[in-house]
């Protein structure tokens, strides 16, 4: 079915959105405590994602309900056999939303580092938390009979998916690093140069290195990704970004530099999309209770109301959107009084 | 405890907090394009600082909106599995529409609302307050559609073992979403403007702000009283709604025991001594003092809701929004009398009404949900068939245990930052001299 495919695609799309945009505001959470070194500093990191963090976590939300919407089972699968996981995203979700809006609200150095911890600390966990799903996602799940997951909760802490957690934590931690050189001037501008060049190499060398990793522990992802020359097609445009990156940020290219940053991002989900396509959760004990794109679609017809809906309101989001940040262009200063 | 009950308890606390939030931000929305508006008509001092002040107010408590709204997107997923399977085909949808069309809208302008002012024209800004209020509203539209279908069903067939949808229309505006979205957003409204009226009385007691004050005060009281009179409209069409509907609810709802024809009104019930006011109640509900209303007798014992939380909850709604339309009519009473803002005892009142909105919100939704049970969605799934049976309980009372934590330093931290931006006031015109 052409539609189940279609929503696939879509599902991607969001996921590469919130990973693209909640991604710079997670890695700016987690660097926090690098980066900037005064107070100054550490207000203007927080105000460069203050107008627009609330936006990009509605990516995340926006994905979940498409996947509810689309994809019934899997959503129930995957969030409920990752429940304690889920609790400790929807935890960090939390902590760093209420940390970026408390945080200049405060007047004592203590109520200010509090929340700087909280902000970083939330930040990563939920960066490091996705990863890893996202790992177990990639090695498959056992699942019962009625398709809800067999495994306990220690299981899914597996050295594989924690390294996949790395890997993500060092890729937002990328895509902040470049937000924040891109924002900011100065001392500041420099040290987040230095950071994104950072996160780069670590990026570039864990990433190597779970692909490596991939034929032991994701061999059906490998398999498909030998068999077919599909998923190869984002990695020339993802390697020219990522070659790229080091080189723009050292001539500070500094806006040419995130959108690298950005498009190797959305490479890596697509990738990961194209080879698991149309697989949505491998069932690693028994393999025909794998949950796919066509075995757990919802109906046609909601998945063409749901389609007409997205094409009506697609348009509008994308340019209200970019309105937005055009809105907000340039480099941020620190607010003189919260707001 | 079981697992089912530890997640019905995690679903309750977490849903009932984060309304507190969206319950605000809806209504305090409206008001902000009101005072936008009037500002871009008659531009002037007094209404930039009234929109600034309760656009910062309106940024505190959204915050906390999204942060306690994700979760509720999610604990479909996590603790209602069973539930997400059976009914996904159709309750998914709502879900990604609201986030799709309405959340983009209201957290992309919001960024321009409140941070914008001085990067934006006039214009743009008002735009900016309007797509805020907008996308609230939608907001609301969708959440409440997708719960009004866990009421009154329609719009989808069961085949291949779970419900899917026939018609998106029919499944959106079942019989009970636009009575239900109507007395949702009124509500919210009442709640904003009892909210602005209340902390405007108490900058008027304490001879501060007074000019900032006096205005937000007029715009509350009229806003507010409009909403609540169109509420009292809205509300009792839907006890009706509910009487056809869903009519064990509604038996529940008035505690008639049995089906009767002339019934009576129940005006004060259990455990109190009874008053019953003759045929009333079926008067009420079908305009004939002799028409039959339907009684919990005529249901199955485990097809029957909770009846003590839902009367009471339900009656709680009705006197305390009843009493706030008496606050707030007497305020507009005393403002033609021209001793609106010198009457000190009346300020005080208003300014303890407070938290009142809130509870009439709360307990409203509570006989709405528990009024449903023992369904998760009317006569088609039972709440103990709706779980995630791979979750154990354990787990469950780890996340509830976090939840009760982590909620109550979320409520704590909103409550110290609405203070504390309330103690520092507008701002601007600073201590003005009291009249």
């Amino acid at each position: 079915m052409i539609l189940d495919l279609i929503w696939f695609v879509l599902v991607a799309v969001l996921v590469a959105g919130y990973a693209i945009l909640d991604g710079f505001d997670l890695g700016v959470g987690f660097l926090h405590f690098w980066v900037p070194r005064s107070e100054e500093e550490r207000r203007v990191c927080v105000a460069s994602v203050a107008p627009v963090w609330d936006g990009n976590e509605v990516w995340l939300l926006t994905a979940g309900g498409a996947l509810f919407a689309a994809f019934p089972p899997v959503y129930a699968t995957v969030f409920s056999g990752f429940y304690l996981a889920m609790m400790l995203v929807l935890l960090g979700l939390i902590i760093r939303a209420v940390s970026i809006e408390a945080r200049n609200r405060g007047a004592s150095p203590a109520w200010r580092r509090f929340f700087d911890r909280s902000f970083a600390g939330g930040s990563a966990l939920v960066a490091l938390i996705l990863g890893v799903a996202v790992g177990n996602l990639m090695r498959g799940l056992p699942l019962d009979a009625r398709g809800e997951y067999a495994g306990g909760f220690w299981a899914l802490l597996n050295p594989f998916s924690l390294f996949i957690g790395a890997t993500t934590l060092a890729m937002f931690a990328m895509q902040g690093a470049c937000w924040l050189a891109m924002k900011t001037e100065g001392e500041l501008g420099k040290r987040a140069v230095t950071a994104a060049l950072f996160a780069w190499a670590a990026f570039v060398a864990l990433y190597l290195d779970a692909t490596l990793w991939a034929p032991s522990d994701a061999p059906w992802l490998f398999l498909r990704a030998r068999q077919s020359f599909a998923p190869w097609i984002p990695v020339p445009p993802m390697a020219l970004c990522l070659v790229g990156l080091p080189i723009l940020l050292r001539r500070t290219r500094l806006r040419l530099a995130f959108l690298c940053s950005s498009v190797s991002i959305a490479c890596v989900v697509a990738i990961l999309a194209i080879a698991a396509c149309p697989i949505f959760v491998l069932c690693t004990n028994e393999v025909g209770r794998s949950l796919t794109a066509f075995n757990a679609a919802s109906s046609p017809r909601t998945l063409t109301a749901m389609l007409i809906i997205v094409a009506c309101a697609l348009p509008f989001v994308l340019g209200y959107t970019a309105f937005i940040y055009r809105v907000w262009r340039g480099k941020v200063r620190a607010e003189p009084e919260g707001y | 405890m079981s697992a089912l009950t530890l997640a019905r308890a995690q679903f309750a606390l977490t849903v009932m907090v984060h309304y507190l939030y969206p319950v605000l931000t809806m209504g305090l929305g409206v008001v902000l394009v009101m005072v936008a508006s009037l500002r871009m008509r008659r531009p002037d001092e007094v209404y930039d600082r009234m929109l600034r002040f309760w656009s910062h107010i309106f940024g505190i408590v959204f915050a906390g909106g999204v942060a306690t709204g994700v979760v509720m997107e999610f604990e479909f997923g996590t603790n209602w599995a069973s539930y997400s399977r059976f009914v996904g085909d159709i309750f998914g949808a709502p879900l990604a529409a609201e986030a799709l069309i309405a959340f983009f809208l209201e957290s992309s302008f919001l960024s321009i609302l409140l941070f914008g002012e001085k990067r934006v024209s006039r214009r743009t800004h008002w735009f900016a307050t309007l797509m805020v209020a907008l996308g609230a509203t939608l907001s609301a539209f969708w959440i409440v559609a997708a719960n009004s279908w866990q009421q009154t069903p329609a719009g989808f067939a069961i085949l291949h073992g779970r419900a899917e949808l026939t018609d998106f229309a029919a499944a959106v505006f079942n019989p009970s979403t636009p009575l239900r979205f109507l007395h949702a957003v009124l509500g919210s409204w009442i709640t904003a403007a009892v909210f602005v009226g209340s902390l405007s009385a108490y900058y008027l007691l304490r001879g501060r702000h007074q000019e900032f004050a006096r205005r937000s005060l007029r715009l509350a009281l009229v806003f507010g009283l409009a909403a609540l009179a169109a509420e009292v409209v809205v509300g009792d069409a839907h006890t009706r709604q509910v009487a056809r509907t869903q009519p064990e609810k509604f038996a529940a709802i008035e505690v008639l025991h049995h089906t009767q024809t002339g019934a009576p009104l129940a005006v004060v019930g259990q455990p109190l001594p009874e008053v019953l006011l003759p045929k009333l109640l079926s008067f009420m509900t079908y305009f004939d003092f002799d028409a039959r209303v339907t009684g919990l007798d005529a249901f199955a014992p485990e097809d029957r809701p909770p009846v003590t939380a839902t009367a009471m909850t339900f009656h709680a709604m009705l006197w305390l929004g009843l009493g706030l339309g008496v606050v707030l009519a007497l305020g507009v009473f005393l403002w033609w009398r021209g001793r609106l803002f010198v009457s000190r005892r009346y300020l005080k009142v208003l300014c303890y009404c407070l938290p009142i909105p809130f509870v009439v919100n709360e307990v409203g939704w509570v006989t709405a949900e528990v009024g449903r049970q023992p369904w998760s969605v009317y006569r088609l799934l039972r709440t103990k068939d709706a779980f995630s049976g791979s979750v154990p309980s354990e787990q469950v009372a780890i996340s509830l245990l976090m939840f009760v934590v982590i909620y109550l330093g979320l409520l704590g931290l909103t409550f110290y930052l609405v203070r504390k931006k309330v103690l520092q006031g507008p701002g601007g015109g600073g201590e003005e001299v009291p009249s």
